[in-house]
């Protein structure tokens, strides 16, 4: 059975908050919600689906959501698998809609992990039997995408000046996106004299922190055809996980080979097909490493495919128009606003920073660290 | 890098559950192990009770030499994490042991300048608490 067309995000709303130490985590999600569900004409009275991750929720965490919204949905998915869980559950909401488990799904988010001001990234493990292999030897988030990005500088001879060139592009975008954290210009050799955070990676080669939170309303192609904004279709989906494979892996081989090879072929469409992605860029090097990984170059061509301003929302691949998370927001996890920015530039909302004629977009979301264990999901998006 | 031994020890203790207490117990004696499985023979490392080719449970452990290359590394200057934040630079990195496959540690007597992908490196137990004794490498002599 092919998923392609049958069900569509009908609404979206990012949170404008970048830093919110008057709100609620949960608070944050259900202002988010409302905007969702104003974008698209619906009412929560319609929702009869619920999807969510969030800092510290457990999978058991959606019934407190419940609880606080007084929602009795037919459908939970509460899927955390890091940055990337929103990204599966609009995957696993159209498959859900397409079986008939749900009519309309609400994914939603919403973190104060800035406002909080706990440490973070220091990582603790997951709780499981993994760690006691870890966590001794201090693996932090930063770290664990450093070490990936040692090792490719070390294949393929990236630079950090390349790696830097995607800091640069995303903080051109950023000075685009009026709600973006940071919004003044940066250069390659601004990167470079940050300071290093875990080498090779410095400051400005890791996303921000920021308070923040979406949402987005999904439903069948039949219903989303008389609301108030063009339906915007999901074609493909994919999602994997990579891991240490039992001290056998290669470091250089991320989930979003796996991910994007099944969403393109269940979308049945080509790379060249693609006119804007949004990939999650945690770090300059998640940028590079995922390019590759998804086939948009070759194993190692990344440093290059990335200069040049190739990038750029008016380059030949633009991407992570709003400025991603090394600009705009970083609440921790960061694949909700990849699936509203692209549905954003497929419904041409996107003013000064719109790419032209942009008919299918590709999400791909990173969750955990790339050096340890991590997540990859794929959508690919049409409004055709 | 201070020694922690003289101090109280900060950084974060492994759980050892009981899976994994033998492994634990050999690096109390100074000895490193991975695991063959002894049906099909796939390596594996860290251990677990079951090959994760075939799922047999029948396991080999296999004493190591302590000798590997670094696979890949990093030098993190920044962890406010207990323990860590005092002993900033600290090297993470994944170490290909001769066995043939990677174990995460961190690389010690190398200044983060002296590090380099490639470079030899030998195990060195580092006995931090009386029940927990940690691998780490140190450049090759």
């Amino acid at each position: 059975m092919s998923l392609s067309r049958k069900a569509c995000l009908a609404g979206v709303y990012e949170h404008p908050t970048r830093f919110a130490p008057d709100k609620s985590m949960f608070q944050i999600a259900a202002e988010s919600i409302r905007g969702a569900l104003d974008d698209c004409g619906l009412t929560i009275k319609d929702v009869d689906g619920l999807a969510m991750a969030g800092i510290g929720m457990s999978g058991m965490g959606i019934m407190g959501f419940c609880d606080y919204m007084n929602l009795n949905p037919n459908y939970v998915d509460s899927t955390s698998i890091g940055g990337s869980s929103f990204v599966a559950h609009t995957a696993h909401a159209a498959a859900a809609i397409a079986a008939g488990l749900c009519e309309v799904c609400v994914v939603a988010f919403g973190s104060t992990i800035a406002s909080y001001r706990g440490p973070m990234g220091a990582s603790g493990g997951g709780g499981d039997s993994c760690d006691q292999f870890e966590i001794p030897f201090g693996p932090t988030t930063v770290g664990a995408y450093a070490m990936v990005a040692q090792r490719h500088m070390h294949e393929y001879g990236t630079t950090p000046e390349q790696l830097a060139e995607v800091a640069v592009t995303m903080r051109l975008h950023g000075s685009m996106n009026p709600v973006a954290k940071y919004r003044n210009p940066i250069t390659v050799e601004d990167v470079l004299a940050s300071r290093v955070i875990s080498s090779p990676l410095h400051l400005l080669d890791c996303c921000i922190i920021s308070d923040g939170g979406g949402a987005l309303v999904i439903t069948s192609a039949e219903r989303a055809r008389n609301l108030k904004k063009n339906p915007v279709y999901i074609l493909g989906t994919g999602e994997a996980v990579r891991h240490a494979a039992r001290g056998q892996r290669d470091f250089l081989d991320i989930a979003a080979a796996q991910s994007g090879k099944l969403a393109f072929e269940r979308a049945g469409v080509r790379h060249a097909d693609i006119d804007m992605a949004m990939i999650y860029d945690s770090f300059t090097i998640t940028v590079v490493s995922t390019l590759e990984n998804l086939g948009f170059c070759k194993p190692g061509e990344g440093g290059a495919f990335v200069s040049g301003g190739r990038l750029r929302f008016d380059g030949e691949f633009p991407i992570n128009t709003d400025g991603g998370g090394l600009s705009s927001n970083h609440p921790m996890m960061r694949g909700m606003f990849l699936v509203i920015e692209a549905t954003k530039q497929l419904r041409a909302e996107c003013g000064p920073r719109q790419v032209k004629d942009c008919k299918i977009a590709l999400v791909h979301g990173t969750g955990g660290s790339l050096g340890l264990r991590h997540s990859g999901a794929t959508l690919i998006l049409s409004n055709q | 890098m201070a020694d922690q031994k003289e101090k109280k020890y900060l950084k974060p203790l492994p759980v050892i559950d009981e899976e994994m207490r033998p492994w634990w117990e050999a690096l109390q004696r100074h000895e490193l192990y991975v695991q063959k499985c002894r049906d099909c023979g796939d390596l594996r490392y860290h251990p677990r009770a079951q090959c994760t080719n075939c799922l047999s449970p029948r396991t080999e452990w296999v004493r190591c030499s302590g000798r590997g290359k670094v696979y890949t590394f990093t030098a993190t200057y920044q962890n406010q994490g207990a323990g860590f934040r005092e002993s900033l630079p600290y090297i993470m990195a994944w170490v290909e042991l001769e066995e043939g496959v990677k174990i995460l540690t961190n690389l010690v007597e190398c200044r983060p300048e002296e590090a380099k992908i490639g470079m030899p490196v030998e195990v060195v137990y580092e006995d931090v608490t009386p029940q927990v004794t940690l691998a780490k490498f140190r450049p090759a002599r």
